[in-house]
């Protein structure tokens, strides 16, 4: 099987990749927000003690 | 208690307390996003490469591969949320409460994946994004009850009563949602709209299913990890004014 | 005084209530009629096509009028504590907070029944779906006032519930409304729908025991 062929899907590429690629946002995105949410908690709570 | 080992329930005592929680899931955190990645790469290169395209379906059903698992675990997480729930209100652990709220907005992601693979499955096998199909209805009934949860949350300001809410609306849904399942899937029999016998059943060979058990195995253990992050935030935000919040701050500094 | 006394009185002091203030009980009941009369108008008055959806237009209608007049149930009494007073009675709470979902279903999900057969009729529902009709609304609205009185109990204490209370309660209601508008149309199709009651009469009596116990934890942390 061909990188190409395997892109490809058997025709059904946009459904497969699309699905694959919005859970992939998705999942991502449930792990960035936290991380931001504390970092940012740690820069306020630095600047709260200055 | 006598069936429990004594080392058992002492490691729950002491997960019980925030600041060794916060220190003991910073340590795992690189063991679960390994087992994670490896999972999912096991799963993928299964599912994707190696697994046989269906002979109905042709390479559309390797949706199945997030759609199945992502149902499954969007009850899973609803159910760990009613337990976490009902621990929270009964033995007022705050951990249990924390755990509770957590685990809404990773829950609702899961149901939102299922019904958008589904609607993405759905499109190339009946022609439409949308069919009221029994599993995919329920799905979005499912994505409504975490709507409800996460909106409660937010609309109480104080945190500890937002938990009780919280608790007491995911005990109401738990077992509610058994006899919503069970209303739409006779609902869905009695008004059989277009066919859907192919999606429900897919015929599934062993090639096909370890990817798919590997890639429900990824997701719990994506839970674990989405789950973990969200709690130590949520953790932080409740216990900004306790000692060990502040000299954290403190270290963090230098 | 004894628990079924301080049932029977909490019922009465209730309904008491709800006759000096007519109004509240006429809007969820004009409501009703007015969602009804708007679907004609919005989808043109051929008569089998509103024969067709009657039964599902009249369950919905009654879904959202159920659903809007659950804000009154706790809140004139929460507003002026004596709410708070109900829920430290020696007796348990659960039961009194019962009294109160039978008193409002009374006043406004008792007045359903009499203005269907009217709308059955605006919608040339066939004759025998009438009195299934009846029976649904029976048994569906106090289950309807049983779970909302959970989503109510959960948001009495907030500035804006109104919004946050459709999205707990709507989808709980699912059941309900699958199952009485399809016992009205199989009934209108002359099918036997022993079936779709007996599973109401059951989802009713759950809701009567289960109900009251999420709805009296709720109040008790409403009031904090």
């Amino acid at each position: 099987m061909s990188v190409h062929e395997f892109f490809a899907m058997g025709g059904y590429a946009f459904y497969v990749w699309t699905s694959y690629g919005l859970t992939l946002v998705v999942l991502l995105a449930n792990i960035i927000i936290p991380v931001m949410q504390r970092k940012q908690f740690f820069v306020k709570a630095l600047k709260k003690k200055r | 208690m006598l069936l429990i080992p004594d080392s058992v329930v002492r490691f729950f005592h002491r997960m019980a307390s925030p600041p060794h929680f916060y220190a003991f899931t910073e340590r795992l955190m690189p063991w679960l996003v390994i087992i994670f990645l490896f999972l999912t790469g096991a799963g993928l290169y299964g599912g994707l490469y190696l697994a046989p395209p269906d002979y109905q379906q042709g390479d559309s059903y390797r949706i199945i591969y997030i759609h199945v698992p992502s149902a499954w675990m969007s009850l899973f997480i609803y159910v760990v949320m009613a337990v976490a729930g009902a621990i929270g209100l009964v033995w007022r652990i705050k951990l249990a409460e924390i755990v509770a709220i957590s685990s809404a907005p990773v829950g609702a992601s899961f149901t939102f994946i299922a019904l958008v693979t589904g609607s993405l499955w759905g499109k190339p096998m009946w022609g439409t994004w949308w069919v009221w199909d029994a599993r995919l209805t329920s799905e979005l009934i499912l994505l409504f009850l975490y709507l409800g949860v996460i909106g409660l949350y937010g609309a109480i300001d104080d945190k500890r009563v937002a938990s009780k809410a919280v608790a007491i609306l995911a005990i109401v849904g738990v077992v509610n949602i058994p006899i919503i399942h069970y209303s739409v899937e006779w609902w869905n029999t009695l008004h059989q709209g277009p066919t859907v016998s192919k999606l429900d059943k897919p015929s599934i060979h062993v090639s096909m299913l370890i990817p798919l058990l590997l890639m429900a195995l990824a997701f719990n253990v994506y839970y674990l990890i989405a789950l973990i992050q969200r709690a130590r935030v949520e953790l932080l935000q409740r216990e900004r004014n306790s000692q060990w919040v502040k000299t954290m701050v403190m270290e963090n500094k230098q | 005084m004894s628990l079924s006394r301080a049932f029977f009185a909490i019922i009465r002091r209730d309904l008491v209530l709800a006759l000096r203030r007519r109004a509240e009980i006429a809007n969820p009941l004009l409501f009703f009629i007015l969602v009804i009369t708007l679907f004609p108008l919005g989808i043109g008055a051929q008569p089998h096509l509103l024969q067709a959806i009657a039964p599902g237009i009249i369950w919905v209608s009654a879904l959202l009028a159920a659903m809007l007049s659950l804000d009154s149930l706790f809140r004139s009494d929460f507003d002026d504590g004596s709410l708070e007073q109900i829920l430290l009675s020696a007796h348990p709470a659960s039961i009194l907070v019962l009294g109160k979902i039978i008193a409002h279903w009374l006043v406004t999900g008792l007045p359903l029944l009499i203005v269907a057969p009217l709308l059955a009729v605006f919608l040339g529902m066939p004759k025998n779906s009438i009195g299934i009709l009846l029976l649904t609304l029976l048994l569906g609205t106090p289950v309807l006032s049983l779970i909302g009185a959970i989503g109510v109990a959960l948001t009495v204490g907030l500035r804006r519930g109104g919004m946050i209370l459709s999205l707990l309660v709507l989808p709980l209601y699912v059941p309900v409304l699958i199952f009485a508008s399809n016992a009205v149309e199989m009934a209108g199709s002359g099918l036997p729908v022993n079936a779709q009651i007996n599973i109401l009469v059951s989802i009713l009596f759950m809701a009567l025991v289960l109900a009251p116990w999420p709805t009296s934890a709720a109040l008790k942390m409403s009031i904090n």
